[in-house]
């Protein structure tokens, strides 16, 4: 096993018992990035100078007998909308191409504080609004298992750097399946933490009623790791729980007897390629065998939730995305330098924007409008509140949920660009999870024609011990985490 | 069924502040209206004496003591503007009236 197959927990330890170096590791990562990074347009920034003097850093640390972080030499990589200062960040918009943040985002705080090397940007949706990472201005995202498939969206590169062991562990950002659906799609772990769980300051913002940070890993384990380290209240976002934070790797014992797994049989039963529901069907016997109950569940709203999403989350990104004027950061248009003022944000918009991003900030203008606010907006959160009850419903008698978390396996690129409402489509079973603010976990759970195949794991409100227990002990039941794609 | 038109599209991309070109028009009008059109479905169901979720947290307000704290720098806060008049601390635009 080279370096780059490695957890993050084993580099961490290594690198602690002085085995390996973190500039090592560090290295390793850089080589590795560079010889894959062509194929696959993952990152939209790399910066080892920086890595590897944060990792020359750790060395001197543990030289000097100074109690290591948790992640100490671990390299990481976060999705492009989060902030570091002095380091490029560009939501994969050409409206923020230039923009440097002037202040750290909380959970690059947090785990630089945990001793971890940022080793570059990934890719992903403008503004983290897509399902197939090819509504970046940097072009898409290639799926590692198979060049000609989309990784999916929005967080497509940091799914795509940890399943081709670019980095064991990356971040990013799930508004209605960012984090889940990639990490479905490239065979790897994927964690949504409960709405407010993780700080979302320093979060370039989407929709903020629904946006959270979570982590890509080849394990549950380390997914488990990240979670302790970035989880937690924060004096900066209002919204951040004052919930305890625990040790999630430390609950992660393989024992699920007596564990009840709902099973929304209706809900699941339409839609889902044979595909994916064989693996899930297999997914569901493992956790069976290993002690877990099945419970067939209703959720009788959830098939409303892809319109009340995209109504919601439009509307907020409406209006989260009006600071992009052209006149405090980012590009400006050159075609209205004279004026009038009104020109130059409407040209600099359109300029800046693409189509993806112009649909939305058009949808959601239209849905707050005059006449069609009470139709569209109010109607869609008073269905936000019926999806809400079902679930509260579900674990009035259930301890987890579990479904498919895509209805397709990874498409190939370009196949629904031409229709965005198709595209929409293909989030049935990740959006709900976002209204009703749950924590939501993929896991790997099969391969069809060289393309991996995941499930999720959905869990009460700041359960996430629950679900990650419960997707360890399918990960050591299965081997479905250590199939690695065909790179070399 | 949705029949959006073209007016309306310009009407949102005023309200948007987003000039669309030519091409982005007719595009937009049939891609908005298949996607409101599939949004109608929500009419059919039953919402009376439903409260709206706006944010699943809610609930639970923030509050903090209000003690001034350091803000970003004027300097750092220029530092990414396209136009901005450094000496002074200020971002340029072009002129209001047109």
């Amino acid at each position: 096993m080279t370096l780059v197959d490695r957890t993050a927990r084993d580099l961490r330890q290594d690198i602690a018992a002085g085995s390996i170096s973190a500039v090592e590791a560090c290295r390793a990562t850089l080589d590795r990035m560079s010889s894959v990074n062509p194929a696959l347009n993952a990152f939209n920034h790399v910066d080892g100078e920086r890595a590897l003097a944060r990792a020359a850093a750790i060395d001197r640390q543990r030289a000097a007998g100074e109690r290591l972080g948790p992640l100490a030499g671990v390299p990481i990589a976060l999705k492009d909308n989060m902030c570091v200062r002095g380091m490029r960040t560009t939501a994969s918009s050409k409206i923020l191409d230039s923009f440097i943040p002037p202040y750290d985002a909380t959970v690059v705080n947090r785990l630089e504080s945990a001793g971890a090397v940022i080793v570059g940007k990934t890719n992903c949706d403008e503004f983290a609004m897509g399902s197939s990472n090819e509504n970046s201005a940097y072009g898409p995202v290639h799926n590692p298992w198979n060049l000609d498939a989309t990784p999916g969206g929005s967080s497509g590169g940091s799914a795509a750097a940890v399943a081709a062991r670019c980095v064991p562990l990356a971040f990013g950002s799930d508004t209605g399946g960012s984090i889940r659906q990639p990490a479905s799609f490239c065979g790897v772990v994927g964690l949504k933490p409960t709405y407010g769980r993780v700080s979302r300051y320093g979060l370039l913002a989407f929709a903020s009623s629904l946006d959270q940070i979570g982590p890509f890993a080849r394990t549950v384990g380390d997914a488990a790791i990240a979670l302790s380290i970035i989880a937690g209240h924060d004096p900066n976002d209002a919204t951040s729980a004052t919930t305890d934070v625990i040790d999630y790797a430390a609950g992660l014992n393989g024992d699920i007897r007596g564990v009840r797994v709902g099973v929304p049989r209706a809900f699941v039963s339409e839609g889902v390629d044979h595909r994916v529901r064989t693996a899930f069907d297999a997914a569901l016997a493992t956790l069976r065998d290993r002690g877990a109950t099945l419970v067939d569940i209703e959720l009788p709203h959830a098939k409303f939730a892809i319109p009340v999403y995209y109504l919601i989350a439009t509307a907020e990104a409406s209006s989260n995305l009006a600071r992009y004027d052209g006149v405090k950061y980012g590009y400006r248009s050159p075609a209205a330098k004279d004026g009038p003022l009104k020109t130059m944000y409407s040209r600099t918009r359109d300029e800046g924007f693409g189509a993806e991003v112009k649909r939305r900030i058009m949808l959601g203008t239209y849905v707050l409008s005059a006449g069609y606010y009470d139709a569209f907006y109010l109607k869609a959160q008073q269905v936000r509140t019926l999806v809400r009850r079902d679930y509260e419903q579900a674990f009035a008698s259930v301890d987890v949920v579990a479904m498919p978390t895509s209805p397709v396996p990874p498409f190939k690129l370009g196949e629904k660009t031409a229709d965005p409402l198709q595209m929409y489509l293909g989030d049935v079973f990740t959006v709900s999870v976002n209204l009703a603010g749950l924590p939501g976990v993929n896991i790997p759970c099969g391969l069809s024609e060289g393309l991996p195949i995941g499930f999720q794991l959905i869990g009460r409100m700041f359960d996430e011990a629950t679900i990650l227990r419960v997707a360890d002990a399918f990960e050591r039941a299965t081997d479905w985490h250590t199939a690695t794609p065909p790179l070399d | 069924m949705s029949s959006l038109t073209i007016a309306d599209v310009e009407r949102i991309a005023a309200l948007a502040h987003l000039e669309l070109t030519d091409d982005e028009k007719p595009l937009f009008t049939r891609q908005l209206a298949d996607i409101l059109n599939y949004a109608e479905q929500l009419q059919a169901v039953d919402t009376t004496g439903v409260p709206a979720t706006a944010h699943v947290t809610a609930a639970t307000g923030a509050e903090r003591p209000d003690e001034p704290r350091p803000s970003l720098p004027v300097a750092d806060a220029l530092a990414n503007a396209p136009d901005a008049a450094h000496d002074s601390g200020l971002f340029r635009v072009p002129r209001v009236i047109g």
